[in-house]
């Protein structure tokens, strides 16, 4: 089986082809090791991070930018989003405070991406 | 009243702090920092997105972290800077005044650093005819809602134009429950970057319609749809090729223009072709002792980028203020065939410097080529050029000779 995939690892976006007999996977078209990598999981157990914000208790603002610290399984996108939405972090939060440890037992942690000091009377 | 500096630099995003900390390395510690936001970051503070400081730092980082590695070492230095401070005039003679809340601010500097940034294109800069409701908005801007102001832009999106903030938008309306139901491109080719097609687009289903654009718009009060027409090669709507979208919320990613105004004001020669001012490779302006980098100067497609291009803005002001900046000569850089603009766009010494182009159309085993009098200085292959993505060449020093102009051609 042969396929072109763009790798996603960073803005390169390298064109990958990508050939599938059995177990074996050789990739070609990548300029570093994490292209071959990336088409390698791509094709057995594809993956991505996510961003998005938490809800932010005592903050100078309503929500606290986050994002996972390493990739989850691409079925995970959708179950860790509502996890986030429904959990809430109180300030102050500094950027890479976890604010979920290992959620839905994936393995990755929610971590703060923006400093967001406590402010009083919110 | 105006206090002397060294350098004053206009905007406190990504590229104002690099060329801040830059120039603070550097020895040169009597500079200023002016913010027009409440806070430094620039445009990185909402793109929550990752992506951020792989070229730079090597890790994959949120937008808001890029910019702490950048605004925590301008507090541990010193460096000062003022938030809530808009830059309302900037003389030939490099006097600059803000206002900020508490007064204004006035400055006599020895160099000024253009970093202000770009806008979106709206609306209004493309004239999509239709009745006029609310739920239309820049991608920018529904950026700023959803991660700034926690408020969701509407229920059912469309998004006009396939620019890379447009495609993190689709990812990020989806993930927040929104239905984006298509992404429309007027030309042949993605705007984005094609990894932002492949994780914004492709991992969540959401089609790409390429030589389409929204020729109505529908809604009293609030929008209730789109009509999408298909283009022909010219870009003109194809009669009978309407179809309707409903949809409360339109989503423009239609490009970014250099926030050029100061630079008119100041009677900075312009460059039609990006907006942004007219540099030599030092990156200073037509007025001696200004100089620009970052999106005003062109826009960019990383920060990464510009955080590079604005350490070498701040090598060149270095070098002004000691008075060693090179010169000399007085070389114009043509675009030649394929090529749509280039920056700088003259040379003024034989100090080697990296050339910044972009092409016109996509193009597959791409040569670049820059010749000087039919002498050739550097040639560049590249599996592919696209117009979406910035491509930069280094022209080596001793390279450039003071006689014809140099021309850059691609195909």
């Amino acid at each position: 089986m042969k396929r072109t995939l763009t790798c996603i690892i960073c803005p390169n976006g390298c064109s990958l082809e990508v050939e599938k007999e059995g177990e074996e996977i050789t990739v070609k078209g990548n300029l570093c090791r994490r292209g071959a990598e990336y088409a390698r999981e791509e094709l057995t157990a594809p993956k991505r991070t996510i961003s998005s914000s938490m809800r932010l208790i005592g903050g100078d603002m309503e929500i606290v930018s986050v994002r996972l610290d390493r990739p989850v399984p691409k079925e995970m996108i959708f179950p860790v989003m509502d996890a986030i939405k429904s959990a809430s972090a109180e300030a102050p939060v500094h950027i890479g405070d976890v604010l979920l440890h290992d959620v839905l037992s994936t393995g990755a942690d929610v971590i703060a991406t923006r400093n967001a000091e406590r402010k009083e009377g919110r | 009243m105006s206090e002397r500096k060294d350098a004053v630099i206009i905007g406190g995003g990504p590229a104002g702090l690099a060329a801040a900390v830059a120039l603070d390395n550097l020895g040169i510690h009597d500079i200023v920092i002016l913010e027009r936001e409440s806070q430094l970051g620039g445009i990185l503070r909402q793109c929550i997105h990752d992506g951020f400081g792989l070229q730079r730092f090597g890790e994959s980082l949120s937008g808001p972290e890029y910019a702490e590695r950048f605004i925590s070492e301008v507090r541990r230095r010193g460096i000062e800077y003022h938030t809530d401070a808009t830059v309302i005039s900037l003389t030939e003679d490099r006097k600059v005044e803000a206002v900020t809340p508490s007064g204004l601010l006035g400055y006599s500097a020895k160099a000024v650093v253009l970093a202000m940034g770009c806008r979106e294109r709206s609306r209004g800069s493309i004239m999509i005819p239709g009745e006029r409701p609310s739920g239309v908005f820049t991608a920018g801007s529904a950026q700023a809602y959803m991660n700034l102001y926690n408020r969701m832009p509407g229920r059912e999106a469309v998004i006009l134009g396939s620019g890379d903030i447009g495609l993190i938008m689709a990812r990020r309306l989806t993930l927040e429950g929104i239905r984006v139901k298509a992404v429309f491109e007027i030309q042949d080719h993605p705007n984005g970057l094609d990894r932002n097609i492949v994780q914004c687009l492709d991992d969540y289903g959401i089609p790409l319609y390429l030589r389409h654009t929204v020729t109505d718009i529908h809604g009293g009060s609030r929008l209730e749809g789109v009509t999408v027409s298909e283009v022909d090669e010219r870009c003109v709507p194809i009669k009978g090729t309407e179809k309707l979208y409903p949809c409360d919320t339109l989503i423009l990613s239609v490009g970014l223009r250099p926030d050029n105004g100061l630079l008119k004001d100041a009677g900075i020669a312009i460059d039609p072709r990006t907006d942004g001012a007219i540099v030599d490779e030092h990156l200073m302006t037509s007025i001696p002792g200004v100089f620009s980098s970052g999106n005003v100067l062109h826009v960019h497609d990383l920060a990464d980028f510009v955080s590079l291009e604005s350490e070498h803005l701040a090598a060149s002001v270095a070098a002004y203020l000691s008075g060693g900046l090179g010169s000399g000569m007085d070389v114009s850089v043509r675009c030649g065939s394929g090529v749509g603009h280039t920056v700088p766009q003259k040379v003024v010494s034989d100090d080697g410097f990296t050339l910044s182009l972009r092409v016109r159309s996509v193009m597959r085993d791409a040569v670049i080529s820059v010749s000087q009098g039919g002498r050739r200085i550097v040639e560049k292959k590249m599996r592919k050029a696209n117009p979406a993505e910035m491509i930069m060449i280094d022209i080596p020093g001793g390279s450039v000779c003071p006689d014809g102009d140099l021309e850059v051609v691609a195909g």
